[in-house]
């Protein structure tokens, strides 16, 4: 079981070629982070893989547990259980929090079944005390007015409702303080699972810290340049992304 | 409200209304002993007036107003082209089966208690109507209300019996609010009108529930002329709302309805609409209010379907403090115009006049703001808040702004704002990786936009608004 992309190639509607190749397995029970300087693709390579339409894959792979989700609609995909934690997440004015979850649960139900609304309210409610978010929350609209933490947990509140089986967050740690930062790595945490894979986008090892990846993959150009262990953050944190130009001068 | 609480509701009265786009979307053979025959003359006239037995002066008030119709020109200079396509000449008049509205739903012909049952409206008076008036075509088939209510003076019956049983209170206000000839449709509707409702409310008396009327047509190539009078005395209280619908049929049906409200001293009026007709009505009402001392008049107005309507809710604040409110909430879909707006004429001191307007056009469909605020410069202390929101769908819909807001003087208060939205890609993205589907997701995102608003409807319409939106929606992408 695991989500794999396979020498990927993507480009804007102009033409410009943004991955260049990408191969990446991320297998269930795994954490995985990307790092890489900003313009390598990292952001590119999360919104590929949940379909964004200003993106054309020119040729590659990307199955999930073996399915092709290429062909999948945006909507499609998620169900089939990739969720992408937003580095900017959109407002949704007027649509309550409470009502978007519900909303993205319900389509999640057989033709015909309704949400028990008790049962959902319960499960909502607990998941927002681990990410200690205040009730007053369910009935604001989805990301209007919120602070750049409070749309991260928000996020992560989604992540862990929707329960996915390949959860890809990119760049979650901008923006947060570490007091919110501690929180949405609980989160983060809570969620690991042997039946789950986790991709995490950063550019720094800071959330590292406090999610530790089984490994770590250093994108450059469009492609994954170096993969390793959690150590290899740590070294980047240490001498930066210039080692990059030396390993390509070498 | 809390979130647990909606969703509780949610399930009742979704058992308990259940109107939609497609449930209207019927018709019964015509069993019509009175058809006043297509076009319109004199001979119309009297044929109407014989039939309802008009008094001397309710004829002749209907022969007036048909020369001042033939005499007023189409408002062609600035209204929608397609009001052009109304032919006067193949519409039919009146239509009733010559029975006085029963009572009791056991007497109501049986096609007649089918379709208003299938429309829900049976239940809904049930669960929280304090009267019921049921139109089909021209004339009440239906028209009931609470005993308790009666025996307080409440008066709740058609025009027709409003004009004969009623006329010391009635033929004082009629026609007054909105004069014969303020425009060719209130002079067309003051001509043939047929049915409606005549309410008055006693002096202090508040009404806990709504009293509703259901408009209905079921007959082809047929005009519905409702008028409708509303007196609500010093200190009383009234929430009058108004459902309608029309099969779809090939040709096209006319609706022009004149509806006149008076509050008196520290009354208080909310008309409540939610109109739902198909796609081939011509939709030109005339609705006006007019608000004493202290009085509050507040039009709750909601638009979905139809060809073209043209209606611009309006309120005369007559008396010092006066309130005029104009709610409106308009979805144009492709091969509509809804051209809505409001008219707020201050005519005292300290009056104070609200509108908040929403508008969506979904694919070709096309929808103005048109409003009207007028301060004159004798006046001191009015105020006026005028906010207009269109929301776009679809990269050819139109949305169109006409505020006029004259304000002579310089002790009032006027705001204006509107904007133009359009549903970003980017939120339509972010909606459907969540895993919902476009359709749906258009559907969150207009029931967004209007959210405010559909709370300022009562509980039972707000919800039968977000399902008729819905519908809407559905066909609307892919």
């Amino acid at each position: 079981m695991s989500l794999k992309i396979n020498n990927l190639h993507a480009c804007l509607e102009d033409g410009t070629e943004i991955l260049k190749g990408t191969t990446l397995e991320v297998p269930t029970g795994e954490v995985h982070a990307i790092m890489g300087p900003n313009g390598s693709g990292k952001s590119t390579l999360s919104k590929v893989i949940a379909g964004h339409e200003d993106y054309q894959v020119t040729s590659g792979s990307v199955t999930l547990d073996d399915e092709d989700i290429l062909e999948m609609g945006i909507d499609e995909r998620s169900r089939a259980g990739i969720f992408l934690a937003f580095q900017y997440p959109a407002e949704v004015p007027g649509v309550s929090n409470a009502n978007f979850i519900r909303a993205a649960l319900q389509a999640r139900m057989p033709e015909g079944e309704e949400l028990d609304a008790v049962a959902y309210y319960k499960d909502l409610y607990a998941k927002m005390d681990l990410l200690e978010m205040d009730r007053k929350f369910t009935a604001r609209a989805v990301n209007e007015g919120f602070s750049g933490g409070e749309k991260k947990r928000n996020e992560i509140l989604q992540m862990m409702m929707l329960d996915p089986k390949y959860c890809i967050m990119d760049e979650t740690d901008s923006g947060l303080d570490i007091d919110a930062l501690k929180i949405v790595a609980r989160g983060v945490n809570a969620m690991r699972s042997p039946d789950r894979g986790m991709l995490l986008i950063t550019h720094y090892q800071r959330l590292l810290d406090y999610i530790k990846p089984d490994y770590v993959h250093v994108m450059s150009a469009g492609k994954i340049v170096k993969s390793g262990g959690p150590e290899l953050a740590l070294e980047l944190e240490k001498h930066g992304y210039d080692f990059l130009k030396e390993a390509a001068l070498a | 409200m809390s979130e647990e609480a909606t969703a509780t509701i949610d399930q009742e009265t979704k058992q308990a209304i259940d109107i939609d786009r497609s449930k209207g979307d019927f018709t019964f053979p015509e069993r019509h002993k009175y058809d006043a025959g297509v076009g319109l003359n004199a001979k119309t006239i009297d044929y109407i007036s014989d039939v309802k037995d008009d008094p001397a002066w309710v004829r002749e008030f209907r022969h007036k107003a048909l020369k001042t119709f033939l005499d007023k020109p189409m408002p062609t200079n600035w209204a929608p082209k397609d009001i052009e396509n109304i032919d006067f000449d193949v519409i039919r008049y009146y239509l009733s089966d010559g029975e006085r509205p029963k009572r009791s739903w056991d007497d109501v012909p049986p096609e007649v208690l089918e379709t208003f049952e299938r429309l829900g409206v049976p239940e809904q008076e049930r669960a929280y109507l304090a009267g019921v008036e049921a139109q089909y075509d021209s004339e009440a088939a239906y028209s009931n209300m609470h005993e308790e209510l009666r025996e307080q003076g409440v008066i709740f019956v058609n025009s027709t019996e409003g004009l004969k049983e009623h006329e010391e209170i009635f033929r004082p206000w009629f026609g007054k609010v909105i004069p014969t000839g303020d425009n060719k449709f209130s002079a067309l509707n003051s001509a043939v009108f047929s049915g409606g409702s005549f309410i008055y409310i006693p002096k202090g008396l508040k009404l806990k529930q709504p009293l509703q009327a259901y408009f209905r047509i079921n007959s082809e190539n047929f005009g519905q002329f409702e008028r409708t009078l509303i007196i609500a005395d010093e200190g009383a209280e009234i929430m009058y709302m108004e459902g309608c619908t029309a099969p779809k049929f090939e040709t096209a049906t006319l609706h022009s309805a004149v509806v006149e409200l008076v509050a008196l001293k520290g009354a208080k009026i909310q008309y409540v609409t939610v109109q739902n007709w198909s796609s081939n009505v011509f939709n030109m009402v005339t609705k006006r209010g007019l608000a004493m001392e202290d009085a509050e008049v507040r039009w709750i107005d909601c638009n979905i379907g139809s060809r073209l309507t043209m209606k611009y809710p309006g309120v005369v604040m007559r008396g010092e403090r006066a309130r005029g409110e104009v709610i409106s909430i308009a979805l144009a879909n492709t091969g509509q115009t809804q051209d809505t707006g409001a008219k707020m004429v201050h005519a005292a001191n300290h009056t104070t006049s609200n509108v908040v307007s929403k508008s969506i056009s979904v694919g070709e469909g096309n929808s103005t703001y048109r409003g009207q605020v007028h301060i004159p410069k004798h006046l001191k202390g009015c105020k006026n808040n005028t906010e207009c929101d269109a929301l776009l769908i679809n990269s050819n819909s139109r949305t169109d702004t006409y505020p006029a807001i004259t304000v002579k003087g310089n002790q009032h208060a006027t705001q204006h704002e509107a904007s133009v939205s359009q549903v970003s890609e980017e939120m339509l993205f972010y909606m459907q990786q969540r895993g919902i589907d476009e359709g749906h997701a258009m559907s969150l995102a207009v029931n967004g936009f209007i959210n405010d608003l559909v709370r300022e409807f009562p509980m039972e319409y707000s919800v039968e608004l977000k399902r008729l939106i819905d519908l809407e929606m559905e066909g609307s992408v892919g």
